[in-house]
């Protein structure tokens, strides 16, 4: 069970959250202009990564609000979290 | 002859409070502090239940949560009695009643036993093999196979108990209250850190506190009473609160941790009422100091599962702990230093030891050179060929092992006991590490798995670190307790430690016999019957990997997760298969560490707290008339009226004739509603629903379709522009949280350029929905100053008003097609005005309808209920509701997924009405519709989705999916039943008033 830094709340336990995915993947701003290959691939493929990954979080049952995390999924660990909108601080 | 077994002068258990409890019915007595296991004990009964498989008689073989054997039922109450319980850690309380497990008709006459006789015939895997087929035999087979196995009867009432759970936040948890624990929860609350110190055991001190021998001194006491006088310092520390009874279940990431702690177990039943049973504390420690302990190992040889076998440490503890002799001439069996302890103990209390089999050349460690002053016998390099004995052990018979350890020789060597103490070396335990993602190395020199690394803020410290010896015990706890919590505690500077350190270490995992290997029983898996053999098949039948042969073989399966038996089993396995250990890893220990009760799992979530239950602000109207109640997610919802003793159908056809007759009303107050506000709000809308918002008159309401973004039909409801930049948004019932889930998230994420804003409003209205075709006149009398006329107020509109001056939303919008009003009110009057429009309709007879009711009227007027004619696997066009898909729109969540090849595909399931020939056959819901019915396998082409009798049409109506329906209107077309075959006709989905003029009648 982990402990969540909310960036509006502040540390939180994971049973007040939800995930919700990768992140970063951007909607196109032009769905009609793609293909269906292209479609696809922003529809339904998603990573699943044994180490560093990055990810939607929501805080569902407080702010409502999300935000993004990166955690390494062999072990747990989260390295950041940062807000809709901004730059992963690592890579 | 009980009395022989007892010692007197013991400290730790009350001799003066005597206990009577039953064993399989028998009325025996112990003593207040005795485990039920040393109180049988006492009374000489070794045989406590029967095995696994076998059915071979077993006893008491420990005195910890380790125990396999002796697990039996506690209580014979229906609601309170508990399969599985170890005697071993079982407190005796006054009334206690247990029984053996496993055993039929009793623990001393067991008809199962006769599996022993065919056990050559039963390896590993048997059942798996013998009753693969004929595979229609299986049914029988498991009848039987279900008997024959299983341990304990679960209770068959409810229980009665309380049960808690509770947050616990601390700077450091300290688990484990042997010499390291204590050690270590004292320098961390000295100096100034919030300390929790738990232990399973109702007291602190492990086996310490009863180690009172000459080579184990700290400062020139007894180790014991060195560390009796540490705790009893404990109490006037500040910031150290102690927990005992209190088990480590789980260790998770982030230093989570559930402890189940034990509050009334121990009491005698007259004491417990209305008392908390066990507690589950939900723990968050920064720092985590895992102190658990080693365990004794068994020794693998045959017949060494006979009651009376029972490992060395433990005779050890029921001696020197509960003043209890296991037996009157004990014989020892060792590869290591710890039997001598047991040994020397005996012999201080007058038990005579025959002698101790030790499989090591001769050593002369402090601790064997005590014992050998004492007079006692050392077979040395020899071991254990067999036991004999039937209930109870009789005798072993022991051997010379050869010069390479590797078979045994020389004349075999009868000794009469009627007890053996067994000790194969200690295990670390290493569960919770491993529990909380802790990575094991191996130390070869006494093959142990040791904690390595941790992502956590945790270490392990004394034996369950792989520190054996008193002295290396105390001080690598102090220097990695003061390390770890970056302290300076001096307490422990110079202490004078005296310890017998072992010098020669061997181990064998299987031990040589006399016999061959087939004619042997050497159990590894007590407590499945799981022996040396059985894995040893496993790898000549080819399994490789430690997972599998766990599996087939189920050795560490059973409850106790094979705490005893696990490194012998991968000890045997990597010798077989010529492997190193540290190479072959081990197998994931699982929480909980020891069985949780469900009542400590569930807390207080029983019953009405099992659930939220979301009532309306009517629902006691509908309960005083009778309703009966569905559950629509969390909400209840009234779902037929009953008058006096209508079926449902009675009633649902009562109530659909009356409110298309004249009028109905319902209660539509758990509808899902999203006030949403901003100067984008009219684009947000485009964006999520199918269909064009942008001009949509104030005023005006309008039904939305909302997809997900692969296409596929998500919900739906009516839309109400309240003014220029504020939406009101009906949302499903079972749907509203989702939705807005939903829209948050692309508010947030995809488009934080809208200016928009979503507040849930469900809760705040209550909605009373009044339709039929004298609707008008009841709303007319509800709001006298309401202009009702269609030009003013015509179809899909709202308008404010005011009832007895309280505001209110009406909107003119209908789900039935019928002429119908919704009127919404601040929730605290929903009742008031849901009586003020009954009383108001009673001219009329205003008929209450139900849920029921309401889904077959929308049927009759094919109106789709996401979620039942619809599975996330429907598009719109699927649906047939082409007209709802903006073309201007360049685009919506969904829209471009509805051209995909798979979305375009002409054979794809599509919604379609049903008639059945004969009107007054009622399909199934969910029953498959076919073309061709003779040639097999039949395809199925689809299903039905709703489905009534229309009392208004007065035949049998359904909705159904079929593959490329929508061109098989007049197909006829059949529902193959069980005993029948329906024929029906594929319709459009339209059954009534397909002119729509109801609406405006």
């Amino acid at each position: 069970m982990f402990l969540i830094n909310c960036p509006y709340c502040g540390e939180r336990d994971q049973s007040e959250f939800s995930a919700g995915g990768e992140a970063h993947i951007v909607r196109p701003k032009q769905p009609t202009e793609l293909s269906d290959d292209q479609w696809a691939e922003y529809l339904f493929m998603r990573k699943n990564i044994k180490g560093v990954q990055f990810e939607r979080w929501n805080h569902s049952h407080g702010c409502r609000k999300w935000f993004n995390m990166v955690r390494d999924t062999s072990n747990d660990k989260i390295h950041a979290i940062y807000k809709m909108g901004e730059k992963p601080p690592i890579k | 002859m009980s009395r022989n077994l007892r010692i007197t002068n013991n400290k730790f258990i009350d001799q003066t409070s005597r206990i009577s409890f039953k064993f399989d019915g028998k009325t025996l007595y112990g003593f207040k502090g005795d485990t039920l296991a040393s109180a049988l004990l006492a009374n000489d009964i070794h045989l406590i239940g029967r095995s696994f498989k076998y059915h071979r008689p077993r006893g008491i073989m420990t005195c910890g949560s380790e125990e396999p054997n002796a697990i039996v039922q506690a209580g014979n109450d229906a609601s309170m009695t508990e399969p599985n319980t170890r005697a071993t850690e079982i407190e005796l309380y006054e009334g206690l009643e247990a029984s053996s497990q496993n055993c039929w008709p009793s623990v001393n006459f067991d008809i199962g036993a006769i599996n022993n006789f065919f056990s050559p015939l039963i390896p590993a895997a048997f059942y798996y093999k013998t009753f693969m087929w004929p595979a229609n035999f299986w049914k029988l087979y498991e009848y039987f196979i279900r008997k024959s196995a299983g341990l304990g009867k679960s209770p068959t009432q409810p229980d009665k108990d309380i049960y808690d759970h509770r947050y616990l936040h601390c700077d450091v948890l300290v688990v484990g209250g042997g010499i390291s624990g204590i050690i270590a929860a004292k320098t961390a609350a000295k100096n100034n850190l919030n300390t929790v110190l738990i232990d399973d055991k109702n007291n602190l001190g492990g086996t310490t506190i009863f180690q009172q021998n000459e080579c184990f001194k700290i400062n020139n006491s007894y180790s014991n009473e060195w560390l009796k006088k540490e705790i009893e310092t404990l109490n006037s520390i500040k910031n150290l609160t102690i927990k005992t009874r209190t088990t480590l279940a789980a260790y998770h990431s982030y230093n989570y941790l559930l402890a189940r702690e034990n509050l009334t177990d121990h009491l005698d039943l007259n004491e417990r009422k209305d008392k908390i049973r066990q507690r589950l504390w939900k723990i968050r420690a920064k720092k985590v100091i895992i102190a658990t302990g080693a365990m004794e190992r068994p020794l693998i040889f045959n017949n060494n599962d006979r009651p009376g076998v029972i490992l060395s440490y433990s005779i050890k503890k029921y001696i020197d702990y509960f003043g209890v002799k296991c037996g009157q001439k004990i014989s020892l069996f060792t590869n290591n230093d710890s039997a001598y302890e047991t040994a020397i103990s005996l012999s201080n209390s007058g038990v005579s030891v025959n002698s101790v089999v030790d499989i090591r050349d001769r050593t002369n460690s402090l601790i064997v050179q005590q014992a050998e002053k004492l007079g006692i016998k050392i077979h040395w390099k020899s071991a254990v060929v067999n036991t004999n004995g039937y209930k109870k052990i009789t005798s072993i018979e022991i051997m010379k092992l050869s010069d390479d350890d590797t078979t045994v020789v020389g004349k075999k060597i009868k000794q009469e006991c009627d007890c053996l103490g067994i000790s194969g070396g200690w295990t670390p335990r290493v569960h919770l590490f491993t529990q909380s993602g802790g990575k094991l190395k191996f130390r070869d020199e006494d093959n142990v798995f040791l904690p390595d690394k941790s992502e956590l803020d945790q270490i392990s410290i004394g034996s369950c670190n792989g520190d054996f010896e008193l002295d290396s015990v105390v001080k690598n706890s102090v220097i990695s307790t003061n390390k770890f919590l970056k302290v300076n505690n001096n307490d422990y500077e110079n202490l004078k430690i005296n310890s017998s350190n072992e010098i020669n270490k061997k181990n064998i995992w299987l031990l040589p016999s006399n016999k061959p290997l087939g004619k042997t029983k050497p159990f590894l898996d007590f407590q499945n019957d799981s022996t040396a053999n059985d894995v040893k098949l496993a790898l000549r039948e080819g399994f490789k990997s430690i997972e599998h042969v766990k599996r087939y073989t189920t050795t560490g399966m059973a409850t106790d997760q094979g705490k005893l038996s696990n490194m012998h089993a991968l000890g045997i396995i990597a010798e077989t298969a010529d492997v190193k250990m540290g190479e072959l890893g081990t197998t994931t220990f699982r929480p909980p560490y020891t069985p949780l009760t469900f009542g400590a799992i569930v807390g207080r979530n029983v019953g009405e707290f099992f659930d939220i239950t979301r009532r309306t602000p009517m629902h006691d109207w509908h309960a005083k008339h009778n309703a009966e109640f569905e559950n629509v997610g969390q909400w209840k919802r009234a779902w037929y009226y009953p008058i006096e003793n209508e079926s449902i159908h009675e009633a649902v056809q009562r109530e659909s004739k009356a409110a298309r007759d004249s009028a109905g009303i319902l209660d539509a107050s758990t509808l899902g509603k999203i006030d949403i506000q901003g100067s984008d709000a009219s684009e947000f809308l485009n964006r999520v629903y199918t269909n064009a918002w942008s001009k949509l008159e104030i005023g005006k309401c309008r039904y939305g379709l909302m997809l997900n973004e692969d296409g596929m039909v998500y919900d739906d409801g009516v839309t109400t522009r309240l003014g220029e930049n504020h939406y009101i948004m009906t949302t499903t019932t079972g749907g509203a949280a989702n939705v807005l889930g939903k829209l948050e998230d692309y508010l947030q994420t995809e488009w934080p350029e809208l200016d928009v804003y979503l507040t849930s409003v469900t809760d705040h209205y209550a909605t009373v929905s009044i339709c039929g075709p004298n609707s008008k006149k009841i709303i007319s009398k509800v709001i006298p100053d309401l202009n009702l006329s269609d030009k003013e107020f015509p179809h899909m509109s709202f308008r404010n008003a005011l009832i007895d001056n309280i505001k209110c939303r009406v909107m003119r919008i209908s789900f039935t097609g019928e002429h119908s009003y919704e009127i919404n009110i601040q929730s605290s009057y929903g009742k008031s005005l849901w009586e003020k429009c009954f009383e108001a309709g009673k001219e009329f007879d205003i008929t209450p309808y139900g849920t029921e009711t309401m889904h077959l009227l929308r049927a009759e007027k094919g109106f789709i209920i996401a979620g039942q004619d619809t599975d996330g696997t429907m598009t719109p066009v699927d649906l047939q509701m082409d007209w709802i898909i903006s073309k201007k729109k360049y685009d919506f969540i969904g829209k471009r997924s509805l051209y995909r090849s798979d979305t375009i595909r002409d054979d794809r399931k599509q919604l379609v009405g049903l008639l059945t020939d004969d009107p007054n056959v009622v399909l199934e819901e969910g029953a498959q519709i076919v073309l061709e019915t003779k040639k097999q396998p039949i395809e199925m082409l689809g299903h039905v989705t709703s489905s009534y009798f229309s009392p208004n049409l007065n035949k049998s109506i359904a909705l159904a999916v079929v593959k490329n329906g929508k061109k098989l209107k007049g197909q006829k077309m059949f529902v193959p039943m069980k005993n029948k075959t329906i024929n029906v006709t594929i319709t459009d989905t339209v059954f009534l008033d397909k002119e729509n003029k109801r609406l405006n009648a």
